[in-house]
C-alpha cells in the first residue's frame, strides 16, 4: 500500500513510522523547506507525563498516553526515564492538593526526598508530588531522530509542497493529513489555543527531570533539555488565541518568574531562543482521528502531541491497512 | 431582575475561563440555566483578532454574553478593550475590570471609576467590579453605572464572602440598584448567602471550571441560587439570642 502523509510534525512523523513499520509504502509531504521550520511540535515540552495531565486531562489521555514512554524509547535515544516532579510553594500548598486529587500514580516527597532528586532544591521545597514512572524527551532531537530512521526506512521526504491538493489516485492510495492546525480549511472545528516557550541555559542550577510549579494563576514547567547540558525548556502559556508568531512580554515575564521562582540561578541564565505558535484542538481538546473527504484525518493533540501521536498513529494505521483489507475482498 | 433594560430570569452568572475544554464549558453553561456568561479579551485577542474561534464558541452558546476587560491595569487599557469587545461582541454590556494589586487582583478604584465615567459618556453599560467600599459604590452610581458587582473575596480565592457586614451595608444603601456578587465565592453554600442577603444575582466561575465535575458543579450553584432567592423572598426570620420551642409548652398535658 502507498501512503501519502501530510505534514512533518509530531503526528505526521509518528504515522509515518507505523505505516513504514507495519509494511506500506510510505511519503511525507511538508510544506516549509525544512524539518522543523514550521511543526509546532518543535516548541513542545517534550514530558511524557500521562498521569499528570490528568490535571487537566480527561481520562483517554492518560491510557492512549501510557503506550507513548515505551513507543519513543524503542525508536529514538533522546528519551529519559527520570519521572516528573510536581512542586508549590509554601504559600500554594492547596494547589499540590488539588493536582494531587486530580491525578493518579504519584508518591508525596517531603523536603528530604526533593533534596534527594534534586539537589539543587534542597531546602528550597518541602512539599511535592513524584510522578516516577513519566518520562521526558527533546522534542527537536527525538523529531529529527524519527525523520533520520525514517529516511533509512527508505520514506521519501518532499520539503516545499503544499499537500492540500494531494489526493489517492494514480502515485498513492491514500492520505493521511496531519497539518495540525493548517488543517483547519477542512476541519472547521479545529481551534488554536497559543503557547508561549523559553530555552534558556544556565550551568549554575542542574535538575533531572521536568518540575512543574504550581501556582493558582500561573502554572508552569521547566524541562531540562538531557542533549544539551545546562539547556532548559521553560514553558508554556496557554491562550485562547490562533496567533502564531509573537512571544508578549507579559508571557515572557510571566514564564522567567516562574524559573526564578523555582530557583534564583535562572536569573543569570542566559536566553537561547524564545517561541510561539499554536496547538491544534477540537472543542473538547481531545485528539480526532476521522475520514473526511476521502482522506484520513490525525489532529486535535493539543497540548499532548508527544504523548497521543504514537497512540494515534497505531489507530490510524489499524485504519488505513483495515481500509486496505476491505477493498481487497 | 432587570440589567439595563433586559429582563433576566436566571440569577446565576458564569465566566468562561479556566475550563477543561470549550466543551464542558458549553455543558457547564447549559446546566446552570444561566443567561449571562463573560468572556474575556484582553489577551485572547492577540495582536488582531486571533481569538474568534474562542468568541465564536462563546456566541454558540446562545446566551448573552458579557465582555470583561479582565487583565486590564489602567482606565486606559480598560476603555481600549471595552471598544474593542463592542465590535466583537456586538453589545454596549462591559464588565469593567481594572486590577490595582497583582497578589490579589483587587480593583484600583480610582482607575475604575475613571473609566466607567469615560464608558459610559461613550454609550456603554457598564457593570463595574468594585469592592464592597460604599463610597466608591456611590461614585460608580454617579459616574452612570447601574449595576454594580461587589467583590464577595479576592477573585479566585473561594473565601466565600469576607466581610457579610459590608456586602449588607451596601444591599441596605442600595435597594434599587441590582448587586452582584462577582468573585471569590467557592461553593453552592456561599452562593445561597449572598442570595439570602438580597443580592440580585452571583457571578461564578473558578468554583465550577475547577471543580472536579464542572458540570454537577454548575448544577449545584444554580439550585443553591434559587434556594438562596427564595429564602430572600420569604422573609428570613433574624436569629435570637435565646432558644424558642417550635411547639407550645403551655397546655401540655400535666401527666404527674
Amino acid at each position: 500500500m502507498r501512503v501519502t502523509v501530510i505534514g512533518a510534525g509530531v503526528a505526521g512523523l509518528a504515522c509515518a513510522t507505523v505505516l513504514a513499520e507495519r509494511g506500506a509504502e510510505v511519503e511525507v509531504i511538508e510544506r516549509s523547506p525544512d524539518l522543523l521550520a514550521d511543526a509546532c511540535s518543535r516548541h513542545a515540552g517534550g514530558m511524557l507525563a500521562p498521569w499528570c495531565e490528568l490535571e487537566s486531562a480527561e481520562e483517554p489521555v492518560a491510557r492512549l498516553g501510557a503506550e507513548a514512554i515505551d513507543w519513543w524509547e524503542a525508536r529514538v535515544r533522546e528519551v529519559w526515564r527520570q519521572g516528573s516532579l510536581v512542586l508549590a510553594p509554601p504559600r500554594d500548598r492547596a494547589e499540590l492538593d488539588r493536582f494531587a486529587r486530580r491525578t493518579e500514580r504519584f508518591a508525596r516527597v517531603g523536603g528530604e526526598e526533593i533534596a534527594e532528586l534534586e539537589p539543587d532544591l534542597a531546602e528550597r521545597f518541602c512539599a511535592g508530588l513524584l510522578f516516577a514512572e513519566e518520562a521526558h524527551l527533546c522534542p527537536r532531537c527525538a523529531l529529527k531522530s524519527l525523520a533520520q530512521r525514517l529516511r533509512e526506512m527508505g520514506v521519501a521526504f518532499r520539503h516545499g509542497v503544499d499537500g492540500r491538493e494531494a489526493g489517492a489516485g494514480a502515485s498513492t492510495d491514500l492520505v493521511i493529513d496531519c497539518r495540525g492546525f493548517a488543517a483547519r480549511d477542512s476541519l472547521p472545528e479545529l481551534r488554536g489555543v497559543k503557547g508561549e516557550m523559553l530555552l534558556v541555559r544556565t550551568r549554575d542550577v542542574a535538575l533531572n527531570r521536568p518540575v512543574r510549579l504550581l501556582h493558582p494563576r500561573i502554572p508552569l514547567y521547566i524541562v531540562p533539555r538531557g542533549a544539551e547540558d545546562g539547556l532548559y525548556m521553560v514553558g508554556a502559556t496557554m491562550i485562547e488565541s490562533a496567533e502564531r508568531d509573537r512571544i508578549t512580554a507579559r508571557s515572557m515575564v510571566e514564564l522567567l518568574n516562574a524559573a526564578y521562582a523555582l530557583h534564583p540561578a535562572f536569573a543569570e541564565a542566559e536566553i537561547v531562543d524564545i517561541g510561539a505558535d499554536v496547538r491544534p484542538a477540537f472543542p473538547d481538546n481531545m485528539p480526532r482521528l476521522c475520514w473526511r473527504n476521502g482522506r484520513l484525518y490525525v489532529n486535535g493533540l493539543y497540548r499532548h502531541g508527544f504523548l497521543l501521536a504514537p497512540a494515534l498513529a497505531r489507530m490510524a494505521a489499524d485504519a488505513a491497512l483495515g481500509k486496505e483489507a476491505l477493498y481487497a475482498h | 431582575m432587570n440589567f439595563y433594560g433586559v429582563d433576566l430570569n436566571c440569577r446565576l452568572m458564569l465566566g468562561t475561563a479556566q475550563y477543561p475544554s470549550p466543551a464542558v464549558m458549553a455543558e457547564a453553561v447549559k446546566a446552570s440555566g444561566t443567561e449571562v456568561v463573560t468572556v474575556s479579551l484582553r489577551r485572547e485577542s492577540g495582536a488582531g483578532r486571533a481569538g474568534q474561534d474562542f468568541w465564536s464558541l462563546i456566541r454558540a452558546l446562545g446566551v448573552r454574553v458579557l465582555p470583561n476587560t479582565a487583565g486590564c491595569r489602567s482606565a486606559k487599557e480598560a476603555v481600549t478593550t471595552a471598544r474593542m469587545a463592542r465590535e466583537v461582541f456586538n453589545t454596549k454590556w462591559i464588565k469593567l475590570e481594572v486590577i490595582g494589586e497583582e497578589d490579589t487582583l483587587q480593583p484600583d478604584v480610582f482607575g475604575l471609576v475613571e473609566a466607567a465615567r469615560i464608558l459610559a459618556e461613550d454609550g456603554f453599560e457598564v457593570f463595574p467590579y468594585t469592592t464592597e467600599d460604599l463610597v466608591v459604590a456611590e461614585r460608580l452610581v454617579e459616574a452612570g453605572c447601574r449595576v454594580l458587582m461587589p467583590w464577595g473575596a479576592p477573585i479566585g480565592s473561594a473565601q466565600g464572602l469576607n466581610n457579610a457586614f459590608g456586602l449588607r451595608a451596601l444591599r441596605a444603601h442600595f435597594p434599587e440598584v441590582p448587586l452582584v456578587v462577582d468573585a471569590g465565592i467557592g461553593v453552592p453554600s456561599h452562593a445561597a448567602r449572598a442570595m439570602e442577603m438580597g443580592y440580585d444575582a452571583v457571578l461564578i466561575n473558578t468554583a465550577i471550571a475547577k471543580a472536579g465535575d464542572p458540570v454537577a458543579m454548575a448544577a449545584a450553584f444554580a439550585r443553591a441560587v434559587e434556594a438562596g432567592r427564595l429564602a430572600w423572598e420569604a422573609g428570613p426570620m433574624e436569629p435570637r439570642e435565646m432558644a424558642s420551642p417550635s411547639t407550645p409548652v403551655i397546655g401540655r398535658a400535666d401527666l404527674a
